[in-house]
C-alpha cells in the first residue's frame, strides 16, 4: 500500500488533471458571464481531435518536424473556439437554453470526429499514431509552472481588470451591467469563446500530450468532471485549480490501485468473486466519476453560481 | 428663464401600433426638482427610458443644453450627464460599493483596475454630497437606504447633471425618506436637475419645484407645486375627483374573530421571525400592523394563512374560539379565513392563467366550479362566476380569457380581492392591498375593504404605507423584529410616533 504514494503519482496527477484545469479554467469564464458550459465536453473532444489530425497530417504530410505539435496546439485551440462561437450564437443571439443546446454539441462531437476520421484517415473512430518525439514535450514538472501560471492569470484578470469586473458583474446581474453601459452579449461571447479556447486546449493535450492519436470518445466524460471541478470550486480559479488536482489525484490513485489492492472477502462473496482476487478493473475506474456525482448532488460544502447563469438576457420585458 | 438643461419637444412613441406616447413636451432647468407624477400606464417609464437612451423616440426632438441629441444606448446619456436610478436597483449583490460604482466607466487601464484611486473619488463624492457609505462594502450587505446611495452615488461618478429617479421612495422607511429628500435638497443646491418618478402625492409636494402630471400618453398639467394641492393633482391624474381621505364610519365592534396568544414563527434555519404575538382582533374591526418591511409581518400573515409548516410554529391560534393551530391551509379557508398575500405575483396569481382560471384558485376542488360528479370542471359556472367578479370590482380589461400577466397591477389586485371576497370571509388577511396600485383603484380597494368591515368581518391589515395603514385601521400595532412594540389609536397617533417604534426607538 506504501509504496503507492510516491513522486510517480504526483507527477501522473498532474497529468491527469491537466485537461481538467484547461477546461475547468475556461468553463469559469463562461460561467462566470452567466452561460452554463455543458458543452465543455464537446469543445475539447473537437480539440482533441483536431489537434491530434492537424499534427499527424503536419508532420507525415507537410514534413514540419517538431513544429507539428505546435501547429497542433494552435489547431485544437481554433476547434474549441470555433465549436464555442457556434454555442455562443445559439444561447446569446438566439437565446436558446443552454442546456440543450450545449447536450446537442456534446452529442454532435462525439459523432463528427468519428466520421471525419473515417474520411481522412480510413479507420472508425481514431487518427493515425503520432511518433513520440513529435508530441507536446513539456515535462510535468514545466506543464504544473504554466499551470500555476494561467491560474494567477485567469484570477488577475478575474478580479484585476475592467474586464474582469464587468464579466463578473454580467452573470450575476446582467440588467445592472446593461445600465452601466456594458454590453452584456459581448462580455458573454468573450466568456464563452474563452472557454472554447482552453477546452481546445485541454482536448489537445489529451491526444498529443498524453496519449499519441486521438481514439474516439477519448475524453470519456473529462468535460463534465471539469464542470463539476468547476463547481466544486465554486467558481473561483484558485480553488478550482485545487478542486482539478483532486479529481486528477483520484484518477491517478485509481490507476495505480490496479492490480495492487486485492478484493475484501465481502465484496468478493458479493460480486462471486474468490477472495485475494484483483477488484475488478471497472470498480476502481468508477472512482473519479463517483466523486463527480457526489460532488455535484452538492454533499460536500455549498456553493452559490453566479446568480444570471443559464438565463439568456432580454433588454425588454 | 434660463437655458434649459434637458428638453424634449413632442416625443412619440408607441409599442406594436398602440401609442405609449403621445407628444410629449418637457423641460428642465439646471437647480430644480421636477416631480413626473401619473398613474401606472400613463407613459412615464417609457418617458423615462427614451431620456435615458434605454429607448429611441418615434417621433420628437431632444436637446441637452440647446442641441439636438439622438440617445442609440444608455452610456451616450450617461455621457451627456444624465443619470438614473431605476426602482429596482441596477446593483450586483455580491460585489463591493466601488465595483459597483466604477462598473462600465473603470478607471486605469484596460489591464489593470485601479479600485483604489476609485475608492478616493468615491469618498469625495460622499462627503460632498453627504452620501455616506463605505466603499469597500459588499452590497448585499447595505440596507436598502444605503443601496439607494449606492445608486445616487453611482449617477454622480459619471458626472451625472440630471438625475432620474424612479419610484425612489418606494423601498424607504419613513426616517429614511426625510434624509433622502434631505440629500436631494443637497443636490438641488450644488445645481443638479432632479426628476424625481412618483405616485404619491405627499412626496411631490414635499419635495418638488415643479410638477409634470402625465395621463394616457400625454402631459395634463404642468404646475408649479406652491401653486397647487394634492387634490388637484389626484384630479389630473386620474380625470376625475378622488377622494384621498378614507371615508369611514366608527367601527362596530363585535365578539373575537380572531386570537392569536403568544405565537412564534421560526425559519428553517432556526432563526425567530415572529416571536411571542399575541393579539385579537374582533368582529367589524380592521386591526392594523405597521412596521417596516422584513419585520416578522410576512411570517405572521402566513402562520395565519396556514402556510407555515406546523413544526415552525409555536402558540396558539384561535378563529372563533376554535383552535386552528394545527389546521391545514385548505381547512382554513373553509372556516372563513380568506387572504390577500402581499406579493401577488407570487402568492396571489398564476401569471399565464386565464383571469377566469385565476379566480377559482382556492375553491378549484368544490362546488360551484367543480360539477356535481366531483371531477370535472363545469366551465359554465366558472365563467358566470368570474364574470361576476371582473364586474363587481371592476377588472379592467374584462376578458375573461386574458393571461393575469396582461392586466395592471391595480386590476391583478381587484381580480384577487374579489376572488377573497367571494368566500365571504369571517376573517380577511390582507398585506400591502395597495403596492404598485393606482391612486383611482387604491381608492376603490379601500372603500371594499370598510364594507367587508362593515358586514362584520374581522380584517388584519398589513401595509408598508404609514398612511394607509393609519387611515384603515381602527387600532393599530407597532412590529418590529418579530415583536409588537406598540399598541396606538391610529386617530391619535402622529406618523413621527409610529415611525419611531417601527425603528425600535420608544
Amino acid at each position: 500500500m506504501r509504496d503507492l504514494f510516491t513522486i510517480a503519482l504526483i507527477w501522473s496527477t498532474v497529468r491527469l488533471a491537466t485537461p481538467l484545469i484547461l477546461a475547468a479554467l475556461g468553463g469559469l469564464f463562461s460561467e462566470r458571464s452567466g452561460i452554463i458550459n455543458i458543452a465543455l465536453e464537446g469543445k475539447m473532444l473537437a480539440g482533441a481531435f483536431t489537434a491530434a489530425a492537424v499534427t499527424y497530417a503536419a508532420d507525415s504530410k507537410l514534413h514540419l518536424g517538431a513544429a507539428s505539435p505546435w501547429l497542433g496546439l494552435l489547431a485544437g485551440m481554433s476547434a474549441g473556439i470555433f465549436i464555442a462561437a457556434i454555442y455562443a450564437i445559439v444561447c446569446i443571439r438566439y437565446k436558446a437554453d443552454q442546456v440543450v443546446s450545449g447536450t446537442a454539441i456534446n452529442i454532435l462531437m462525439f459523432g463528427l470526429p468519428a466520421f471525419l476520421s473515417g474520411a481522412f484517415f480510413l479507420s472508425s473512430g481514431s487518427t493515425p499514431q503520432i511518433p513520440r518525439d513529435r508530441l507536446i514535450p513539456f515535462t510535468p514538472l514545466v506543464i504544473a509552472i504554466l499551470l500555476l501560471m494561467l491560474t494567477g492569470i485567469c484570477w488577475y484578470v478575474l478580479y484585476r481588470t475592467p474586464f474582469g469586473l464587468r464579466l463578473r458583474s454580467v452573470g450575476e446581474n446582467p440588467e445592472a451591467a446593461d445600465a452601466a453601459g456594458v454590453s452584456v452579449s459581448r462580455i458573454r461571447y468573450a466568456g464563452v469563446l474563452i472557454a472554447g479556447a482552453l477546452a481546445g486546449i485541454g482536448g489537445a493535450y489529451l491526444s498529443i500530450g498524453q496519449s499519441s492519436l486521438f481514439t474516439r470518445n477519448m475524453t470519456s466524460g473529462r468535460g463534465f468532471i471539469a464542470l463539476a471541478a468547476l463547481i466544486f470550486g465554486k467558481w473561483r480559479p484558485v480553488q478550482t485549480l485545487l478542486a482539478c488536482l483532486l479529481f486528477g489525484f483520484t484518477e491517478a490513485v485509481s490507476i495505480q490501485m490496479q492490480g495492487a489492492i486485492k478484493l475484501p472477502a465481502f465484496f468478493a462473496t458479493l460480486l462471486r468473486q474468490t477472495p485475494g482476487d484483483d477488484i475488478p478493473i471497472q470498480f476502481i475506474q468508477m472512482v473519479p466519476y463517483l466523486l463527480t456525482i457526489i460532488v455535484l448532488a452538492g454533499f460536500i460544502g455549498s456553493s452559490r453560481p453566479p446568480r444570471a447563469l443559464g438565463i439568456p438576457y432580454q433588454k425588454e420585458k | 428663464m434660463s437655458q434649459a438643461l434637458l428638453e424634449c419637444a413632442d416625443i412619440q412613441k408607441s409599442f406594436g401600433g398602440v401609442p405609449v406616447l403621445k407628444g410629449i413636451t418637457l423641460d428642465l432647468q439646471p437647480g430644480t426638482v421636477t416631480a413626473l407624477a401619473g398613474e401606472n400606464g400613463a407613459g412615464k417609464s417609457t418617458l423615462m427610458k427614451i431620456l435615458y437612451g434605454m429607448q429611441a423616440p418615434d417621433e420628437g426632438v431632444m436637446k441637452v443644453f440647446g442641441n439636438e441629441v439622438h440617445f442609440a444606448k444608455p452610456t451616450d446619456a450617461i455621457a451627456l450627464g444624465i443619470g438614473m436610478v431605476h426602482q429596482h436597483f441596477m446593483l450586483v449583490s455580491t460585489m463591493t460599493v466601488a465595483e459597483n460604482i466604477v462598473l462600465g466607466a473603470e478607471p486605469g487601464s484596460e489591464v489593470a483596475l485601479d479600485l483604489n484611486k476609485a475608492s478616493t473619488n468615491i469618498r469625495k463624492l460622499s462627503e460632498e454630497f453627504k452620501l455616506a457609505v463605505n466603499p469597500h462594502a459588499v452590497i448585499e450587505h447595505l440596507s436598502v437606504g444605503q443601496q439607494q446611495r449606492v445608486e445616487l452615488l453611482k449617477a454622480l461618478y459619471r458626472q451625472a447633471r440630471v438625475l432620474i429617479l424612479d419610484e425612489p421612495t418606494a423601498v424607504l422607511t419613513p426616517q429614511e425618506v426625510d434624509e433622502f429628500f434631505a440629500i436631494l435638497r443637497g443636490m438641488r443646491q450644488q445645481g443638479k436637475t432632479v426628476v424625481i418618478i412618483t405616485h404619491k402625492l405627499s412626496e411631490v409636494l414635499a419635495i418638488s419645484d415643479e410638477v409634470t402630471v402625465m395621463r394616457d400618453g400625454r402631459v395634463v398639467g404642468q404646475v408649479a407645486t406652491k401653486d397647487t394641492n394634492a387634490a388637484e393633482l389626484a384630479r389630473m391624474m386620474v380625470g376625475r375627483e378622488v377622494l384621498l381621505r378614507v371615508e369611514k364610519p366608527d367601527a362596530d365592534v363585535g365578539t373575537t374573530g380572531l386570537l392569536v396568544k403568544n405565537l412564534s414563527v421560526s425559519t428553517s434555519d432556526g432563526s425567530k421571525r415572529v416571536n411571542g404575538v399575541s393579539f385579537e382582533v374582533r368582529k367589524g374591526e380592521i386591526l392594523g400592523i405597521a412596521g417596516v418591511e422584513g419585520n416578522g409581518q410576512t411570517e405572521l400573515i402566513e402562520a395565519l394563512a396556514g402556510l407555515v409548516t406546523p413544526a415552525h410554529l409555536t402558540g396558539e391560534i384561535r378563529l372563533e374560539g376554535r383552535d386552528i393551530t394545527r389546521v391545514d391551509a385548505r381547512s382554513r379557508r373553509e372556516l372563513g379565513i380568506a387572504h390577500i398575500p402581499e406579493d401577488r405575483h407570487r402568492r396571489g396569481l398564476l401569471l399565464d392563467f386565464s383571469l377566469a382560471e385565476n379566480s377559482i384558485l382556492g375553491v378549484h376542488y368544490r362546488k360551484p366550479v367543480v360539477s356535481t360528479a366531483g371531477i370535472f370542471l363545469d366551465n359554465q359556472a366558472i365563467r358566470k362566476r368570474a364574470a361576476q367578479i371582473i364586474e363587481d370590482f371592476d377588472v379592467r380589461p374584462t376578458n375573461q380569457e386574458l393571461p393575469a400577466r396582461a392586466l395592471s397591477g391595480g386590476n391583478q389586485q381587484k381580480l384577487i380581492i374579489g376572488r377573497e371576497f367571494d368566500l365571504r370571509p369571517k376573517l380577511l388577511l390582507v398585506s400591502q392591498p395597495t403596492r404598485g396600485v393606482d391612486i383611482g383603484a387604491i381608492e376603490f380597494i379601500h372603500r371594499k375593504l370598510v364594507a367587508l368591515r362593515d358586514e362584520g368581518c374581522a380584517v388584519l391589515l398589513v401595509s408598508a404605507e404609514l398612511e394607509e395603514v393609519t387611515a384603515l385601521a381602527d387600532r393599530l400595532l407597532i412590529i418590529h423584529e418579530g415583536r409588537i412594540v406598540g399598541d396606538v389609536d391610529p386617530k391619535v397617533a402622529t406618523i413621527e410616533e409610529i415611525g419611531l417604534l417601527m425603528t425600535g426607538g420608544h
